[in-house]
């Protein structure tokens, strides 16, 4: 079983975001980087499956040369391939990522055969557009289905699960299939010190792909605008109670 | 025209929907426009969306429409789009609003601009706020497209209903779907219905990498039960496996909105706040003066939480039989 997964490297604000300059982006002067935790969802899910099925894992990234630390993450905890579409940095709009994302993976397939499953996170942390991976299914003619929490590989299917705010529903789709998971289908496993020096050993592969472009632009990031709110501090127990008490919080 | 699409889960219309139609009867308003409606599938709640003022509501009626087909539900709005040419299609940007746009814009071949707080149409490009980071952070954008097609932030605006009763007039519209826009479709559906969830409680007691491990959320749920309320967390606590995420508030998580929401050794990460912002009250638990989380707080205690949680449970009991 060939399993794909797509990651988007981000940074990693912590209390405050600090904006650049220019509002085009998030001052990254302090912060590490890191991928959404869907999407590390999506990477702990494919090693699982690439586990159960005696398949292999590919990730794969469009994003800055810098972007190969968070390939790297991936191989340390069982991907055994990595991609890189090289980008000049800028953030690329949804329409130019999946295109040049759905070009990249046909070209991994004709030299190496298609892959059974590939995996979306729900939506990237930073722009959060939910759709490079229902784009890139539409450009490869593939079924997919987006916030899933529970997958299930058998016999060519995959029975996946979605949770609403009554229960959840169950689809089923033939592969070769698309997926977009959400945070909680698993908890991802750390990397071992053996992992990480694996993964200094894979080879990234580049792949060159132009910028489409589209309607959609971004022009400035602003803060939102803080109700600063005023903390009381609250000195004892008993003003807390005297709080929950004067909140009605108490006895309902 | 104004097209606004009325998501729904087995024909219950999803709350957040009608804030939807409130921001495209509004949109329609500012340029004139008419304002109509889309429902797919079985049972359209033809008297609530009447409410909101749309003067007609497209039925999109289809023999395999019996249940929710994300791409089906995107080609037969495409299709509709095509032959109605409406200026802008808006749903609300729920997973299942971002999920149909996404494929309306795939189908298209449009941009889809997800969880826009607020629109200013222009003659060529329209500009849009729109968030990012779940709420964190403000993106203004241009759109330029032949349909508009976006989402709006759930919870950006009230849902409020139009101001004159206008008679709203039921069209159908059969779409042309084929067997791969089909595949993938709802076959089950498990209920499972709880009492409070962590969504709708009124009380969140939510505990962070403070409260040290899996046992120490037990004097959390004492509280929270005393409260009427139900227990939170943070991301640290459920990478920590000593929650289950179905618990996690934050951009990954779920995002609630109580009375009163208790933030007890959660540090106040930008991704956490994102999640637990739209609480009347906030009452924060911390040993560190300096936390980050006191900025977002209305009342603070500053100390040792494995003290201080028994000891105002300990307190509320005594009050009680006192
Ligand atoms: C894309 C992305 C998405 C994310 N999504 C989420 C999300 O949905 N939800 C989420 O929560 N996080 C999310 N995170 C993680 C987030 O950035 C923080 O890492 C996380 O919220 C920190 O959790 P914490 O506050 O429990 O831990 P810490 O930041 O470690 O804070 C612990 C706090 O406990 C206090 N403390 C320690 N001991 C005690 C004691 N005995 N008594 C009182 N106080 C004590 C400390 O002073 C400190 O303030 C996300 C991150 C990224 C990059
Ligand atoms: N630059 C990127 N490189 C690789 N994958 C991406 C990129 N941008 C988005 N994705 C994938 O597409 C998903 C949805 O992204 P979005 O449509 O931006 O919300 C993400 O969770 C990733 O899995």
């Amino acid at each position: 079983m060939r399993v794909l997964v797509c990651v988007k490297r981000v940074p990693a604000p912590g209390a405050r975001i600090v904006l650049t300059e220019d509002a085009r982006s998030i001052d990254t002067n302090l912060l590490s980087f890191t991928v959404s935790p869907h999407e590390e969802c999506a990477v702990e899910e494919g090693v699982r499956l690439a586990e159960a099925n005696d398949g292999t894992v590919t990730v794969l990234t469009l994003g800055p040369p810098q972007a190969e630390e968070q390939l790297r993450s991936s191989l340390a905890v069982g991907a055994h391939e990595a991609v890189l579409i090289p980008t000049d940095g800028e953030d690329w709009d949804p329409i130019s990522t999946a295109s040049a994302i759905a070009d990249a993976i046909g070209e991994l397939e004709s030299s190496n055969g298609p892959f059974d499953l590939i995996l979306f996170g729900n939506e990237s942390a930073d722009s959060g557009g939910y759709q490079v991976g229902i784009r890139i299914a539409h450009a490869l003619e593939r079924p997919i289905v987006s916030g899933i929490k529970g997958i299930d590989v058998g016999d060519g299917r995959v029975q996946l699960r979605r949770e609403t705010t009554t229960g959840s529903e169950v689809y089923e789709l033939p592969l070769p299939a698309v997926v977009a998971v959400k945070e909680g289908i698993n908890l991802p496993r750390y990397p071992t010190l053996k992992g990480r020096l694996n993964a200094k050993k894979v080879e990234v592969q580049r792949i060159e792909e132009k910028r489409v472009g589209s309607g959609q632009k971004m022009v400035r990031l602003e803060n939102p605008i803080q109700e600063v709110s005023e903390t009381t501090v609250l000195d004892d127990v008993s003003a807390v109670v005297d709080l929950l008490e004067e909140l009605q919080m108490v006895g309902r | 025209m104004i097209l606004a699409l009325v998501t729904h889960d087995d024909a219950v219309i999803e709350e957040t929907a009608f804030q939807a139609l409130t921001m495209a009867r509004q949109l329609a308003a500012e340029l004139g426009a008419d304002f109509r409606a889309v429902w797919v599938g079985d049972a359209p709640d033809i008297e609530r969306i009447g409410v909101y003022g749309a003067t007609t509501l497209h039925h999109v009626t289809h023999d395999a429409l019996d249940d929710y087909a994300p791409q089906a539900w995107g080609k037969a709005l495409a299709q509709l789009v095509s032959s109605l040419s409406p200026k802008a299609v808006v749903a609300i940007g729920s997973d299942r609003g971002n999920e149909v746009m996404a494929h309306v814009g795939a189908f298209l071949e449009e941009p889809m601009v997800a969880n826009v707080r607020d629109v200013t149409p222009g003659p060529e490009a329209w500009e849009m706020t729109r968030t990012r980071w779940g709420g964190s952070l403000i993106e203004k954008a241009t759109l330029e497209a032949g349909v508009k097609l976006l989402t709006l932030t759930e919870h950006a605006l009230e849902a409020t209903p139009a101001d004159s009763p206008v008679d709203l007039s039921v069209e159908a519209f059969t779409p042309d779907l084929g067997e791969a826009d089909l595949i993938a479709k709802v076959t089950d559906r498990v209920t499972t219905s709880e009492g409070i969830t962590l969504a709708t409680a009124p009380v969140v007691v939510s505990g962070g990498r403070g409260v040290g491990s899996a046992e120490g959320f037990e004097s959390l749920e004492q509280l929270a039960g005393l409260l009427g309320g139900v227990v939170g967390c943070s991301r640290v606590v459920t990478n920590n496996g000593w929650r289950p995420h179905s618990d996690q508030v934050g951009q990954t998580g779920t995002v609630v909105a109580p009375d009163l929401y208790i933030a007890c050794g959660i540090s106040g990460a930008t991704q956490h706040i994102a999640g637990c912002k739209g609480a009347k009250k906030i009452l924060a638990i911390n040993s560190d003066v300096e936390a980050p989380i006191l900025m977002s707080a209305d009342y603070a205690v500053i100390g040792d939480l494995t003290e201080i949680v028994p000891a105002i449970t300990e307190e509320l009991r005594k009050a009680r039989v006192g």
